[in-house]
């Protein structure tokens, strides 16, 4: 493997690990905070796209559809924890894992009613669409830095939301000692509430600006979810910064798996996993 | 906070003598129904002994997992490995190597898992199930996403004599009933040995069965185990009645279905996971069945049902069909006083 190529595929592995730190940010802060566990999180990534996919279409803007599709995310994060969620944080976690697998289907139906079973593509922007030649045939797609540089910037608003904003001094009050912070007159259930939409969101978005590179299908949530799993394992559960430094991880392990082990690219991932809980069961990161 | 659910394991009377005459109708059950009939129900005892796998770990030793379907295919699998081209292969053999298959995987993958707990479980069991999935998904070898083709049922035979033909659909049926029967009696022993109440005591407090000298590892693993071995059987019978095995039988999906089944009839006791698997798969039948109303068809749409379903029997009725008979049963008492 020569420079270029290597320097492609540690560019690659950074943007997907930066992408599934989108979605197992939300994941995690929604178990760390309100002690759920979400296999719908998945289908709010496919959602994202399909979404993306619909509104581009729409309004012929990807900023745009990303713009409105973020907005109506929120709505959307909003009405599921207030109708369903709400009444599931101080249940088993097995009634959690059956309303979200029933979540998951109906949300797979409900896609399949209102936009069909096809698979689709959604343009690059025309801006973004560029290339960075690095050698006579191998170059970098503009797009690509721009979806890492995007979730950086997302990454560095979520961490001064939680560590340097009053709202996020509420949540991680929340988080310490839900009963406390409710006694101290924090609005607790809006916090869970605003801290579920915003899970939902990141999730959303993270599909947004993964459709034109990834292609729009059914059950694109499924695999997306395992891998953000693998992440909160690894990382921690509850711990943003663990689920940042595991995604990296995984993005590394899995995109240098492809092209050094083909044969059992698949697999290292889970293999990663393995050791991380012989080594430390409860993630490297524990809260 | 998770809370403890309270088991029915001592069945009331009258869930007795249900089950004696549900066995009684399982019984009579081939002389009445259809051929397509005694295979559906053939299917519904071994998805029952698939369930009942299950229940061993969620109901009795309160360990979630959420890929118990690995085990189930991984024996399917195993037939499908040992069945040549060209003949049928003996049972005698290849059912204990089968589930002997699976048990080895359970061991391999429950000493990494059972030592996390709650969700880390939970993720950690679908992780690894998913790795086995993608095993057999992405390798030609091991017939890849299109899966494997058995084609002749294990026979039966010893050496000339022939006790019973599992290609005769009656026969098949009543070899799974005597296997989903076995399989309950052995269970309901267990339940109530000193290993079944050392894997109660787990569920209800695992620190306390800790500071009372209990090796809680062993314990777990042998459960996860076993229960990995019994879903193996189930697999096997699978693999045995379709004739055809592929990645799906280990998916995600196929794993929620099972946990559906032992939550529908009610945890911890055997019973209801034998009930609850089958009304699971008379739902599952009956949602894909649904009529054709104007240019709407319904049927189509069973996934939306069948969510709607899950959500709002989680919602409402979170102990499952027995459940609901407990609660009625303790209503009546409380009137009655």
């Amino acid at each position: 493997m020569d420079l270029a190529n290597f320097l492609i595929q540690l560019l690659n592995s950074v943007q997907y690990g930066l992408l599934l730190f989108m979605l197992a940010a939300g994941l995690t802060l929604i178990f760390g905070i309100m002690g759920v566990v979400n296999l719908a999180h998945g289908s709010f990534y496919m959602l994202g796209a399909y979404l993306a996919w619909s509104l581009s279409t729409q309004f012929a803007s990807l900023t745009l559809a990303i713009l409105a599709g973020a907005a109506l995310s929120i709505i959307f994060g909003l009405a599921l924890e207030w109708l369903l969620f709400r009444h599931f944080y101080k249940r088993d976690h097995l009634d959690q894992v059956l309303l979200t697998f029933g979540l998951i289907y109906i949300f797979e139906e409900l896609r399949s009613i209102i936009w069909g079973d096809d698979v689709h593509g959604v343009p690059i922007p025309e801006l973004l669409s560029a290339s960075i030649p690095l050698t006579e045939n191998l170059s970098y797609p503009v797009y690509r830095l721009f979806m890492s540089g995007l979730c950086i910037a997302l990454a560095v608003g979520l961490y001064l939301l939680i560590s340097k904003t009053r709202l996020g001094m509420k949540i991680r009050a929340g988080a310490f000692n839900r009963d406390m912070a409710g006694a101290l007159g924090i609005n607790i259930k809006l916090i869970h509430a605003v801290v579920f939409a915003l899970g939902v969101t990141l999730a959303t978005v993270a599909g947004m600006i993964a459709a034109p590179i990834a292609s729009v299908y059914p059950n694109m949530g499924s695999q997306v979810l395992i891998m953000c799993f693998v992440v909160v394992v690894i990382g921690g559960i509850g711990s943003v910064r663990g689920a940042m430094i595991a995604a990296l991880l995984v993005g590394l392990v899995d995109t240098f798996g492809k092209v050094l082990l083909p044969q059992v690219a698949g697999m290292l991932v889970y293999m990663l996993m393995a050791a991380v809980l012989l080594w430390k069961p409860e993630g490297l990161f524990k809260q | 906070m998770s809370t403890i659910k309270a088991n029915l394991e001592v069945l009331p009377r009258g869930v007795q003598v249900t089950l004696a005459l549900g066995l009684v109708a399982l019984a009579a059950f081939p002389f009445v129904g259809t051929d397509f009939y005694t295979q559906m129900v053939t299917r519904m005892m071994i998805m029952a002994i698939f369930a009942m796998s299950l229940d061993l770990l969620q109901g009795v030793t309160g360990l979630v997992s959420l890929g118990h379907a690995a085990y189930f295919g991984l024996a399917g699998y195993a037939l499908a490995f040992l069945t040549p081209q060209g003949e049928a292969v003996s049972l005698w053999w290849t059912l204990p190597l089968a589930v002997l298959a699976s048990g080895l995987a359970a061991l391999i993958i429950g000493f990494f898992v059972v030592r996390t707990h709650g969700i880390y479980f939970i993720m950690v069991t679908m992780a690894f199930a998913q790795m086995v999935f993608y095993l057999f998904f992405d390798n030609k070898v091991l017939g890849g996403s299109d899966g494997l083709y058995i084609n002749f049922r294990p026979s039966a035979a010893v050496f000339s004599w022939v006790p019973f033909d599992l290609d005769n659909k009656r026969t098949l049926y009543y070899f799974t009933l005597v296997l989903l029967l076995g399989v309950y009696a052995f269970l309901r022993c267990l339940l109530w040995s000193p290993f079944g109440r050392t894997l109660a005591g787990i569920r209800v407090n695992e620190h306390r069965m800790r500071a009372m000298g209990y090796g809680v590892f062993g314990y777990k693993l042998s459960a996860f185990t076993l229960a990995g071995s019994l879903a193996g059987l189930a697999g096997y019978l699978w693999g045995t009645q379709t004739g055809y095995i592929n990645p799906e039988l280990m998916g995600f999906h196929m794993s929620a279905h099972v946990i559906m089944m032992v939550i529908l009839g009610g945890m911890g006791n055997f019973a209801g996971a034998i009930v609850g698997a089958f009304a699971f798969e008379y739902l599952l039948y009956m949602f894909k069945d649904l009529p054709q109303i104007g240019s709407v068809n319904l049927g189509k749409h069973w996934q939306l049902w069948m969510g709607l379903f899950i959500v709002l029997l989680v919602t409402f009725a979170p102990r499952g069909i027995l459940g609901l008979v407990d609660r009625f049963g303790k209503r009546k008492e409380v009137s009655n006083e």
